[in-house]
């Protein structure tokens, strides 16, 4: 018997109103409104999203772990882009 | 403005009414438990165990409503359990076998259209709690016949094979859809008061509306006789029988015992 | 259960899983206890391990559905009847989110089902046993899920990220499931006297297969059997067998005073020294018998989960034929 290799779809929550559609698994489905139901079925039993993404997974493109010192570690010296590095002086307020 | 004079009926009519919607969620919750574990896919097996759960929930909140209206002290498990098949009132089509994926789909759809558009006019009854059953049912009934609709597309229109068993489950339920507008048992007096909706009342939109789902599936309406109604006043198939003997037994077994 | 991973000592057993030719970046994530995720390096024996442990797991959250998925259709109460629905159903999300962290491992659902459906890979044997009275739903409930969560709550920090995270899910969800067994053999004890004897009978028959679903001892001079020392060392296992048998135990036996029900254990008695309760032996090698297929329900199990995959082939193949249809460019 041939058993059809359904697509794999990674589904997107958005948990409430005002916040980012987040990423919280995967599942099976022949099609992109099975999968949004499906999705809707697995993934928001217990009242965990307002709004579904899917996504076919094969549309994912990633980025590689060896690719990672060169995308990633070049940001780790860029400190002074965080608010931290800099002196304010005592007293100053709103800044 | 005067108020509108709405008599509370305590009216074995009125509970007999309330009772086969009830118990068609009842029997068809029962017959979608079964599917859990035995769907085509894993995904299918969460989707029709929410459809049941929300057949069980709405068949929960109309069996108490039904047992407040009579007023004999009897709640939601007094009547599904310690009834027998004749006090039974709901429809055939829900209580016959469906262990064929094809055969619980059709039937999805017919009762999901028909649930869809009974539950819309029934927010306007006059019996509020009926109303308000109505209203949350409503939205659960749009997602079941969504669901049933996209497996009769995919069924009719996909190979050979799912074309030829959708169509022969169709066959098989089309019969049993008439009974749905049957009013023979139903008090005149329920309708005019605004309690009930007239059954007849929703033959033209949920044929319209099956129609365009089967024909959109590449599918064709079985012209077929329609069998004879009698589930509302308790004249069901032989399946009905074993149906609640499974369904009882545990329960009967230990009078007076609780859960 | 449960993401244990053990097989009869004479059953076929893959080949162990060796340790040695681990990356050093593997290395240095798990000295820093955190956590691999799917396109990291990592040895190949442990990418089977997994696979092999999540797949089995997964495996018996859907065979799982089975002993339960018997009495909903019986259940005594419509509140109960809604709830063991919610709970099969759950089983069912269970497993899918299992089956979706091994496919991060390169591997298709649908393979590791056919490896299940052929009996190349195993299930939890405590769903060998038949559910003969509707008491089982709390023993199952209490003691069956009781045992699960203590096994899982460790893998919710498991070294493998997709796993972890499945686990913390299923954690999260599954808090009810004790609970409402619990619930259930507390009514059966307090009702009618044939009630409780259901409760008791019921306890009487699931406590010893529950011990065993932590597997074999792995402690003291069974320490370098199976696989528990490897799977330590990944960080795929944070407890031995014996330790969460033992916790499963102590936190266990309370309980049942609670329910007012025995542990059929004569030898269950407070250690004061151990500060844990002692136990009597445990045979094992009904625990074996039963992983070699010779359970009261083996064969029904996987002919019931057989027999769905292939009745529900011609609906599956319909799906994928509608999508083609509609999507030609999709299909290469």
């Amino acid at each position: 018997m041939s058993t059809p290799r359904e697509p794999l779809w990674e589904v997107f929550v958005r948990s409430r109103r005002g916040l980012n559609h987040v990423h919280v698994g995967s599942l099976h489905a022949p099609d992109a409104a099975m999968a949004l139901r499906n999705a809707r079925d697995v993934y928001t039993r217990r009242q965990e999203g307002v709004s579904l993404w899917v996504v076919p997974a094969t549309a994912i493109t990633a980025s590689s772990p060896e690719e990672r010192d060169a995308f990633f570690d070049p940001a780790a010296d860029k400190i002074y882009r965080h608010p931290t590095f800099y002196d304010v002086p005592e007293g100053v307020e709103h800044l | 403005m005067t108020t509108p004079r709405i008599t509370p009926r305590t009216t074995s009519a009125h509970v007999d009414y309330v009772l086969g919607l009830a118990d068609d969620a009842l029997v068809s919750a029962q017959r979608m438990g079964w599917w859990i574990s035995r769907a085509p896919q894993l995904e299918e097996d969460l989707a029709l165990a929410n459809i049941g759960l929300d057949l069980l929930g709405q068949a929960r909140s109309l069996l108490s409503h039904a047992g407040r209206l009579e007023g004999e002290g009897r709640d939601e498990d007094d009547l599904a359990y310690w009834r027998d098949e004749r006090d039974f009132r709901n429809v055939k089509l829900v209580e016959r076998p469906q262990d064929d994926f094809g055969v619980a789909m059709a039937r999805l759809l017919v009762l999901s259209t028909w649930q869809s558009e009974l539950y819309a006019a029934l927010q306007r009854s006059s019996d509020p709690v009926l109303a308000a059953v109505a209203a949350k049912a409503s939205k659960e009934v749009a997602y079941h016949h969504d669901h049933a609709r996209q497996w009769v597309l995919r069924l009719g229109d996909g190979t050979d094979e799912s074309h030829a068993r959708m169509q022969a489950a169709l066959d098989a339920e089309w019969p049993w859809v008439a009974e749905l507008f049957d009013q023979s048992h139903l008090d005149p007096a329920l309708v005019a008061e605004g309690v009930a909706v007239a059954p007849e009342s929703l033959r033209e939109p949920v044929l319209r509306r099956l129609g365009d789902v089967v024909r959109e599936a590449t599918l064709e309406v079985p012209e077929v006789a329609p069998r004879v109604p009698g589930g509302r006043a308790g004249l069901h198939t032989e399946h009905l029988g074993r149906l609640l003997a499974e369904m009882q037994h545990l329960t009967r077994s230990h009078p007076g015992a609780t859960w | 259960m449960y993401g244990n991973d053990f097989t009869a000592p004479d059953g076929l057993r893959p080949a162990p899983d060796a340790g040695g030719d681990e990356p050093a970046s593997f290395l240095a994530v798990l000295a820093d206890g955190g956590r691999i995720e799917p396109r990291d390096e990592m040895p190949e024996a442990y990418r089977r391990s997994l696979v092999r442990q999540i797949a089995q797991h997964a495996h018996s959250e859907i065979i799982g559905m089975q002993p339960e998925g018997n009495w909903i259709a019986r259940a005594p109460s419509l509140r109960r009847k809604g709830i063991l629905m919610a709970k099969v159903q759950d089983e069912a999300g269970h497993g899918l989110y299992l089956y979706a962290a091994a496919e991060t491992l390169g591997v298709d659902r649908a393979d590791l089902l056919d490896q299940l459906h052929d009996g190349r890979q195993k299930y939890s044997s405590i769903f060998n046993y038949p559910t003969l009275t509707w008491a089982d739903m709390g023993a199952i409930g209490w003691l069956v899920d009781g045992a699960a969560i203590v096994n899982q709550v460790p893998l919710c920090r498991c070294s493998f990220g997709p796993y972890a995270r499945a686990m913390v899910r299923v954690c999260k969800e599954e808090s009810f499931h004790q609970r409402q067994g619990f619930e259930i053999l507390h009514t059966l004890s307090h009702g009618t006297p044939a009630q409780r004897a259901m409760a008791q009978d019921a306890v009487d028959r699931y406590w010893w297969p529950s011990l065993m679903m932590f597997g074999p001892s792995d402690t003291g001079p069974d320490a370098a059997t199976g696989h528990t020392a490897q799977s330590m060392a990944w960080g795929i296992k944070r407890f031995s067998n014996d330790e969460l048998r033992q916790r499963f135990i102590d936190m266990t036996v309370p309980q049942a005073e609670a329910l007012g029900l025995t542990l059929p254990d004569p030898e269950l008695r407070w250690n004061d020294e151990r500060g844990h309760y002692d136990h009597g032996p445990i045979d094992f090698t009904e625990l074996f018998d039963v992983i070699k297929g010779n359970g009261p329900c083996n064969q029904e199990r996987m002919a019931h989960r057989v027999g769905a995959h292939e009745d529900g082939a011609w609906v599956r193949e319909a799906a994928e034929a509608y999508a083609a249809k509609r999507a030609p460019e999709a299909v290469a």
